[in-house]
């Protein structure tokens, strides 16, 4: 025979599961965000090790600053010689020109030497034409090319020295990875095109890689180990493509923990709203379970019954869930395909599916617990006299703190289970925790001010409105807790996002430089500040770089500190870095003096030659040294002995040319440099032009027009903000789930008071405008509870995380707050619509029955 | 003896707020009475019953029904004998708004203990008892689609599902027309004839109170007055509160 609960069970839940479809729809909707979250990671992951090899487009790489020397390309060679493939790609930043359409643009230009990529196809547009790139003179591009220069294929581009005609375009490079795009389209050519063009002169910033596709069966990794020292010697960094997977898949590991956040805090607030729903319930409830006390049903098996209700409808809810989120899981990639380094397929992910039926239902029942306990504590005696009340035991207490124990337990482990490190879990759940404990202290204070110093003098309907706030067995914390989160992250994620924006538009200060010149030679200083001036800008702000190495630290050869790998000595990549000095007499505007004492006056030292430097603090603390140690540099070649005389802090925050090694003027006077430059050129079209003379006059100056820059900033800012605002919107929906949810568990409550209303004479408008007050106030309490919170943290993260100064966006948060006001209103009258329509003596009928 | 009660007492609340409900109540209902429970609002009667059918425990003094000590049972246990041995009827009907009338006549005989199992499956003998109230029409009818005396006959078929020694209903009529009323305490005779059980019921009105065999008068929680009315054994006599007579006889 079926046992008593499940038989009970069975029969209430055919009618219950109408009135707490809220609970399941809410689980379903937490479930559905982590079921997403977990089968789009995976495909994220599964896709990057599937084509590992074609993102790097090689087996290994080697990459330098400098160009490879002969001992590097010979253990390239060595590959070649067992049955390898090589191919050579340098890249820099230059400035193109289009004569035909007279337009020039910074771009990433990629000379190309050899097959390239080593895996994978190209494809083109006309096809076929990638093979042709080791031709003299053509270019291939990307897309954006012939929009932003409005050129096509046929046309010439200027790059350097050089002229190259388009053959076509890009579509798909294998080793594209989104982002790169948005600092700047690219322009393939033959690598002797870059030499030719004079674009790989003294001080341009380029990169130089070998691509090695290992010989059958072999590992790149024993390339690496075998020769992992001398590259270091050599400054030749090395990847293979397992590396890229694991770099790659690292970098969306950011994405999916944040991805996974959202899902969380979707499945909480699915949470939280079961539980309001299961309250409401189960006091709905109580005469029933006395009767069926007084008819000498066992407590345990009306318990069981109730739960065993509750999980069943948690698993109804957790199926739904995962079919919504193994559709969201195919929506999600379009949404972010930019930031994603791999075309995305999706696959139903079976552990993923089971994880969020498994976490579904759990959390269901953890959620339901608390509000089922009551139905412990509900007296046979109940059925007879429905105002007593029993009283608290000392077993009711302790069911309840086990209730709550096991709740936050599980929730703690769920956050750990999801997060990458443990560490994150547990500070996501405290975060998390603390957020909720903050949103509910400013609820209940809110609605207590509310209560307390409403204006009495106020409308009937306002007052009546704002008095339903505090109809018994309403769930007004809950809902202002869950519609509070949702705004909270919707307000601090934009505040965050318009306060770094503010530090980003670099062109928005007035007289600030927004042109940026670099690889300026010395004799060609006064050649751009005549095309600057020709272009009716200020003069041009030049500062000399000097390219230099660490030769030795305190007379202490680099090489034997980098040999050394004890710990606690100067860190590795200070030591190994190329820098780029300069030298002055004044400290700049960004800069402050820390330790030791700035040298006076314009040039030589108080005792012989100068040679002093200022390190930036944080530099000194790394290579471990302080005033007075002393450094030699190795510039081209040429030993420079130098001490260093001071300390200074860099704010780099600020839009200056800051340079973590300063020198006294003298130092490297003798030394070979380049210059970069800044000026400001207000006109745009101006600002062209001297652009387009640039690339005539002096075609190895690249400029950066930082209006562009900021636009491709905008425009990654857009993406990544974009992906935030779609999570922050699914955690505002779960609040309105919750929010539809206590108002459908009311609903009765409500249209009895409505009926009430009536009855006494009040028109269907007056019981409008009541409604209307309540959800008003609701939506008004939520936001502003969500709100103070969210700027009060965006404050905090602007401050102390992201260091930058803290801009409010008033009219953009008050938007946001209205947008919950005006969900909440229209969630509220959808809800309410029996309210207004029905006639006093059916509502009165129905509720007297 | 079905029901003996000895100094009970009742209090809700501790200390200062305590509010006490009935004081010292000395009782004994023999098997098959039919006793009425009267007294203005507030005078205890519902309580007195809830604590007769162990609905709640005494702050002090001692309840047996049918022989058991109620006092020393579990509130577990005590459910399970309401199972088996209790009937009950309320003013507001109290079916479960969930279930069919079938199933709300069913519900007792699912909840009888292991072992106790009634010899007929609980689906024919609550189609019996619907007959018997005159019912079986409705028997698929939710309680919000039944009147409200047709609420009440299917709460007294339930009551008398799992043939109770003790049937306490607590103003069964109050929620009902005179027709309907009548119909109803009409039945809850005829059953308590063919069952042999007890009742025992609280109530207000006189006139329902008069078809009792015995008459239990309360006064702020205490028995004002127990007669035995015309119809009964000791006629007209005052009875002490525990089932004797003036006379010390019972």
């Amino acid at each position: 025979m079926i046992p008593f609960p499940l038989r009970l069970a069975w029969r209430e839940g055919r009618a219950g599961a109408r009135r707490i479809g809220a609970y399941a729809a809410a689980v379903a909707l937490g479930v559905a965000a982590l079921v997403a979250v977990h089968s789009f990671s995976a495909d994220v992951v599964r896709s990057i090790r599937e084509e590992s090899q074609l993102l790097l487009g090689a087996d290994l790489r080697l990459s330098s600053n400098a160009p490879i020397s002969d001992s590097v390309r010979a253990i390239a060679d060595s590959v070649v010689a067992r049955g390898g493939r090589l191919s050579r790609v340098t890249g820099l930043v230059s400035m193109v020109y289009a004569p035909s359409s007279g337009s020039t643009r910074l771009t990433q230009v990629r000379g190309v030497e050899g097959v390239f990529p080593l895996y994978g196809e190209v494809e083109t547009t006309p096809p076929g034409i990638w093979s042709r790139l080791g031709e003299t003179g053509v270019a291939i591009v990307d897309e954006a090319i012939p929009i932003q220069l409005g050129v096509r294929a046929g046309d010439t581009l200027q790059v350097g020295g050089a002229s190259f005609a388009i053959l076509g375009t890009v579509r798909g490079l294998p080793t594209d990875i989104g982002f790169q795009s948005a600092i700047g389209p690219r322009v393939f050519v033959a690598r002797s095109g870059l030499e030719g063009g004079g674009l790989l002169e003294f001080g341009s910033v380029a990169r130089h890689h070998v691509y090695l596709r290992m010989p059958g069966g072999e590992d790149p990794e024993d390339v690496e180990d075998r020769h992992w020292r001398f590259l270091r010697s050599q400054a030749v960094t090395s990847v293979t493509a397992e590396d890229q997977a694991r770099n790659l898949t690292r970098g969306t590991r950011v994405l999916a923990w944040f991805l996974r956040v959202a899902g969380l805090t979707a499945l909480l607030l699915g949470g939280i709203g079961a539980a309001s729903a299961i309250h409401v319930y189960v006091k709905e409830k109580t005469t029933s379970v006395a009767v069926l006390r007084c008819l000498g049903a066992r407590e345990r098996s009306v318990f069981n019954a109730y739960l065993l209700q509750a999980v069943a409808l948690g698993l109804a809810g957790s199926v739904a869930g995962v079919a919504v989120g193994v559709g969201l899981q195919r929506l999600l990639p379009l949404l972010i395909a930019d930031v994603l380094p791999v075309a995305v397929e999706a696959r139903v992910d079976r552990a993923a599916v089971v994880a969020g039926l498994v976490t579904g239902v759990v959390a269901a029942a953890l959620f339901a617990l608390l509000p089922l306990l009551r139905i412990r504590g509900i007296a046979p005696l109940q059925a007879l006299r429905t105002d007593f009340e029993p009283g608290t035991t000392a077993r009711s207490r302790l069911d309840r703190a086990l209730a709550l124990g096991a709740l936050v337990g599980g929730m703690l482990l769920l956050s750990i289970w999801q997060a990458p490190e443990p560490e994150h879990g547990l500070a996501f759940a405290g975060g998390l925790g603390a957020t909720l404990i903050l949103l509910w202290g400013a609820a209940v204070t809110l609605t207590r001010v509310t209560r307390r110093r409403f204006p009495a003098r106020a409308s009937y309907a306002v007052r009546q409105g704002i008095a339903n706030l505090f109809r018994p067995q309403n769930q007004t914390v809950a809902v202002i807790l869950a519609l509070g989160l949702g705004t909270f992250l919707i307000t601090t994620v934009l505040v965050v996002q318009v306060s770094l924006g503010r530090v980003l538009s670099m062109d928005a200060g007035e007289g600030r430089p927004n042109l940026l010149f670099f690889d300026v030679q010395p004799d060609q200083r006064d050649g751009v500040a005549e095309l600057v001036a020709a272009a009716g800008g200020g003069p041009v702000d030049l500062t000399a770089v000097v390219p230099a190495r660490i030769s030795s630290l305190n007379g202490r050869p680099a090489a034997e500190i980098l040999r050394d790998r004890t710990d606690g000595g100067p860190a590795r990549w200070a030591v190994r870095r190329l820098y780029r000095n300069t030298y002055r007499t004044e400290l700049s505007d960004s800069e402050e003096l820390v330790a030791g004492r700035w040298w006076g006056g314009a040039g030589a030292g108080d005792n012989g030659p100068p040679d002093g430097v200022s390190l930036d603090a944080g530099l000194a603390d790394d290579l471990r040294i302080g005033v007075g140690d002393r450094i030699t540099w190795d510039v081209q070649g040429v030993p420079v002995a130098t001490t260093v005389e001071n300390l200074r802090r860099v704010d780099w925050q600020r839009f200056d040319v800051n340079f973590l090694v300063v020198a006294e003027p003298g130092v490297f006077d003798q030394a070979p440099r380049s210059y970069l430059g800044l000026a400001r050129i207000v006109d745009p079209e101006a600002r062209a032009r001297m652009q387009r003379n640039l690339v005539l006059g002096l075609p190895n100056v690249s400029v950066l027009d930082l209006a562009l820059v900021q636009e491709a900033l905008d425009t990654i800012l857009g993406r990544v903000g974009g992906a935030i605002r779609f999570l922050s919107l699914f955690i505002v929906l779960a609040g309105v789930v919750v929010l539809a949810g206590s108002l459908s568990t009311s609903r009765h409550q409500r249209m009895r008071e409505g009926a009430l209303l009536k009855t006494l004479g009040a028109r269907r408008s007056l019981v409008r405008r009541v409604l209307l007050a309540e959800y008003a106030s609701l939506g008004t309490l939520a936001g502003l509870a969500g709100a103070l919170l969210g700027v009060c943290a965006a404050w905090a993260l602007t401050e102390f995380f992201f260091e930058v100064d803290f801009h409010l966006p008033l009219g953009r948060v008050a938007g946001i707050w209205l947008v919950v006001v005006a969900l909440t209103l229209a969630t509220g009258l959808a809800n309410s619509r029996g309210v207004l329509r029905r006639t006093p003596l059916e509502t009165l009928r129905e509720v007297a029955e | 003896m079905m029901i003996v009660a000895k100094g009970v007492s009742k209090a809700y609340g501790r200390g200062r707020r305590s509010l006490v409900v009935l004081r010292d109540i000395d009782l004994s209902v023999p098997d098959e009475d039919f006793i009425a429970l009267v007294g203005p609002s507030g005078s205890g009667k519902t309580t007195l019953l809830g604590l007769l059918a162990g609905l709640d425990a005494p702050t002090t003094g001692s309840i047996s029904l049918g022989g058991a000590r109620l006092s020393a049972l579990t509130a577990d246990e005590r459910a399970a004998f309401r199972a088996e041995k209790v009937g009950f009827v309320f003013q507001t009907f109290h079916l479960l708004p969930t279930l069919t009338a079938l199933e709300n006549v069913m519900v007792p005989l699912e909840l009888a203990p292991r072992g106790t199992a009634p010899r007929v499956k609980p689906r024919i003998r609550a189609r019996e008892l619907l007959e018997r109230v005159g019912l079986a029409e409705r028997a698929r009818h939710y309680p919000a689609q039944l009147s409200g005396g047709e609420q009440q006959r299917v709460a007294l078929a339930r009551a008398f599902a799992n043939r109770p020694l003790v049937l306490f209903a607590d103003e069964p009529t109050g929620n009902l027309d005179s027709a309907a009323g009548a119909m109803v305490v009409e039945l809850m005779e005829e059953l308590n004839r063919e069952s042999h059980t007890t009742i025992v019921l609280a109530t207000h009105d006189l006139e329902l109170a008069a078809r009792a065999r015995r008459v239990i008068t309360l006064r702020d929680g205490r028995i004002e007055s127990d007669r035995r009315n015309g119809r009964g054994a000791g006629d007209g006599l005052d009875r002490r509160p525990d089932g004797s007579n003036r006379d010390g006889a019972r």
